[in-house]
């Protein structure tokens, strides 16, 4: 395929994955409303916010770094989908994705909680350093045992390619690297709890924390920016586990299932448990999750 | 309680017992005795938490009567020690080293009635009314309507009595 | 001789000690200027804060605006700040029985993100600084609902000395919803109102503040009187 077509057919899959992210967020409110006995908002209300927010008329700003504090976040959750290949075997969804891309979407994840970090210093707010310092606190704990099982799993597969990662898990559904890696696989999962931050995880977002961090000054467009980073970086999150552990999808049908009951495990949790401290949640992840990703990446070292 | 008032009128210049309820009275003390009172209360008597500190204004009279209520955890009793004060130099000293919390009462006493505390922290920092430039609003002589219809607005009423004009809405062949 | 003018020093005299100091003189802003006299801040802080007058919004064309306008009535982000007594009638709204995020709206803790602040009650001179500072700090089309009869005429505390009697002469309202209190049921027939209004393009609160915002700000200060914020907090 031509360079302008790849770009086109990024494009097209980029806003399928916003859509299906937002509506995820909406279809996930409306399952916690339903275990709290509510009714729950309907599942498009996250377009309706992002219209509202985008539609509010005054904005104030605090500078070039509290501008750019949402540009970066969504910077990272573009380019954290834009080098996964969603689909296998499909060229038009395959996105920008080539060998040893593992590494870069990871480092993607990371990238916009600290553009965040640099636009919340900004805020005109003197208490948003502590907001944003839990926050990345959570983040590094989580990444170590996901970046455990990403090791295991490029010692297992022996590269570093998700296309061949896909490719390795074709056939039957017990070629899935969660039958064949049990133990990566259960670390990466505890990892994706502190990834999307629902609870017991929850602080970094809680509404009741909005005024003491980084969220605190964004309204209007930034708040809108953020909001549809959420679905972007959720899908993109969704479809690289999909990726590297589920076996991979052939079509959007599929694609859409198992993205769905991924996200479904953390749902059952978040639904359930209530909120961990910071340093509690360091220490859960730096524990039992570490020591899995630790004995997962021996097991295929030998 | 009779018990009490007889044991504390060997020292102390008591006077006024009333008595309410069998765990509520209130006694007289002059100005100058009432914190050894209220320290011999505390540490001998047992009247450990106080409750409150308030004021009534006697206007006729022209005092201002400080009430002291204190309470005992271990008799279940309270005890009402009352202080009057000439309205025209309103000063008292303060209690605030015997109980902290008295220092907020003291505080809204100031700001509500103008009776000042020399010593207590804090005492002219005003806790409800910022800004407040009038007289004490809790004085008998401040007429708080009239204050009102000068310095606010009022929404003008339409000067319909309820019970006629919902007759007439629901019954209007009468 | 005016009481301005100085006395002979006469050396006999004990000078008089000020135990208060003075306020600085909250009546003197500029009116029909373009920018704002900020008087209450003190010197060195002038220049944190800006010195702009509110401007008009501008709306786009009718048909982007509808549907806007549309957006805008199912998504109202409510201010969580209990005002007076009223703020106890938002709590049973939030939750299993009456519901409202299935009306799209939730509960917002810091202004700048709020569409919709709810007056709950009386507003007493303390609380109608904070309410005008929170008020001016939400952005975009901003919607005001007052409950209670105490924000409609002044309720219970009619004849207070501390308690404003008319809100509408502080910040603009869109919806009043009588009561003592109203039920939750009456609370969201008020939403529902105001949801119409919304829709017919009639609650500009944000314009006719920036409009007369002269009368609006003289009504503040003549009530507010340790003015030590800027004029206009946005």
């Amino acid at each position: 395929m031509t360079l302008a077509l790849k770009i086109i057919w990024a494009f097209i899959s980029l806003g399928v994955v916003t859509v299906w992210g937002l509506t995820l967020n909406g279809i996930v409110h409306k399952i916690f409303a339903r275990v709290q006995g509510r009714l729950g908002p309907p599942v498009w209300q996250p377009f309706l916010d992002i219209a509202k927010n985008n539609s509010i008329r005054t904005a104030i700003t605090h500078g070039i770094m509290f501008y750019l504090g949402p540009v970066f976040r969504i910077a990272g959750g573009i380019g954290t989908y834009m080098f996964i290949p969603v689909l296998f075997g499909s060229a038009h969804f395959a996105n920008f994705s080539m060998s040893g891309d593992v590494l870069l979407v990871m480092y993607f994840i990371f990238f916009g909680q600290l553009g965040m970090a640099l636009g919340a210093g900004e805020g005109g707010h003197p208490y948003s350093a502590i907001a944003v310092s839990r926050g990345l606190s959570q983040m590094t704990a989580f990444e170590v045992p996901f970046a455990l099982s990403v090791i295991s799993l490029a010692l297992q597969y022996h590269t570093l390619s998700i296309t061949e990662i896909v490719a390795a898990q074709q056939g039957s559904f017990l070629n899935w690297t969660l039958f064949t890696n049990p133990l990566a696989v259960i670390a990466a999962m505890i990892a994706m709890l502190g990834m999307n931050m629902y609870n017991p995880f929850s602080l970094v977002i809680a509404p009741q924390e909005i005024p003491i961090g980084p969220p605190t000054e964004y309204q209007a467009s930034f708040l809108g920016l953020l909001a549809t980073n959420r679905g972007i970086f959720n899908g993109a999150k969704l479809v690289l586990f999909m990726n590297l552990y589920f076996g991979g999808a052939t079509n959007l049908v599929e694609l859409i299932i198992k993205t769905f009951w991924i996200y479904m495990f953390s749902v059952f949790i978040g639904a359930a448990y209530p909120r961990f401290r910071t340093e509690n949640s360091i220490r859960f992840f730096l524990k039992y999750p570490t020591a899995l990703g630790i004995i997962a990446v021996l097991l295929f070292s030998l | 309680m009779e018990q009490l008032f007889k044991e504390l009128k060997h020292h102390f210049a008591v006077m006024e017992l009333t008595i309410k309820h069998p765990d509520l009275a209130f006694l007289q003390v002059p100005r100058e005795q009432l914190v050894s009172l209220l320290t011999h209360l505390r540490d001998i008597k047992g009247y450990t938490h106080l409750v409150m500190v308030t004021c009534i204004d006697y206007l006729e009279e022209n005092t201002f009567l400080l009430t002291y209520l204190l309470h005992n955890y271990a008799a279940k009793t309270d005890l009402g020690v009352q202080v009057p004060l000439n309205r025209a130099e309103p000063v008292m000293e303060s209690i605030h080293h015997l109980w902290e919390q008295g220092r907020v009462y003291q505080r809204e006493l100031y700001e509500m009635f103008g009776i000042d505390f020399p010593g207590s922290p804090d005492v002219h920092e005003p806790m409800i009314l910022e800004g407040w430039q009038g007289p004490p609003p809790m004085r008998r002589d401040f007429d708080t309507k009239a204050f009102s219809e000068a310095t606010y607005s009022h929404r003008p009423r339409d000067h319909k009595e309820p019970e006629e004009y919902m007759k007439q809405q629901l019954y209007p062949e009468d | 001789m005016n009481d301005n003018e100085i006395k002979n020093p006469d050396l006999s005299e004990t000078p008089e000690v000020e135990t208060k100091p003075q306020t600085p003189a909250y009546t003197e802003w500029r009116k029909d200027a373009k920018t704002l006299y900020n008087n209450g801040l003190p010197e060195e802080e002038k220049d944190w804060f800006c010195d702009a007058r509110p401007q008009k919004a501008r709306k786009s064309v009718q048909v982007i605006e509808d549907f806007l306008n549309w957006a805008r009535s199912q998504s109202l982000w409510i201010l969580a700040f209990g005002t007076g007594c009223g703020a106890i009638e938002l709590r049973p709204l939030v939750t299993s029985r009456y519901d409202i995020s299935r009306l799209g709206m939730q509960p917002r803790p810091t202004p700048r993100q709020a569409n919709l602040i709810m007056i709950g009650g009386y507003v007493s001179i303390k609380t109608l600084k904070r309410i005008v500072r929170s008020y001016e700090q939400m952005q975009g089309p901003k919607f005001v609902v007052a409950v209670c009869s105490c924000a409609i005429n002044g309720g219970m505390y009619w004849d207070s000395y501390n308690t404003v009697k008319r809100i509408d002469e502080y910040i603009p309202v869109d919806v009043y919803v009588t009561g003592c209190m109203p039920r939750p049921e009456a609370v969201l027939a008020g939403f529902n109102k105001l949801k119409e209004l919304i829709r017919a393009g009639k609650a500009e609160g944000q314009n006719l503040y920036a409009e007369k915002f002269d009368w609006y700000k003289e009504n503040q200060k003549q009530v507010i009187k340790d003015w030590n914020m800027p004029d206009y907090n946005w």
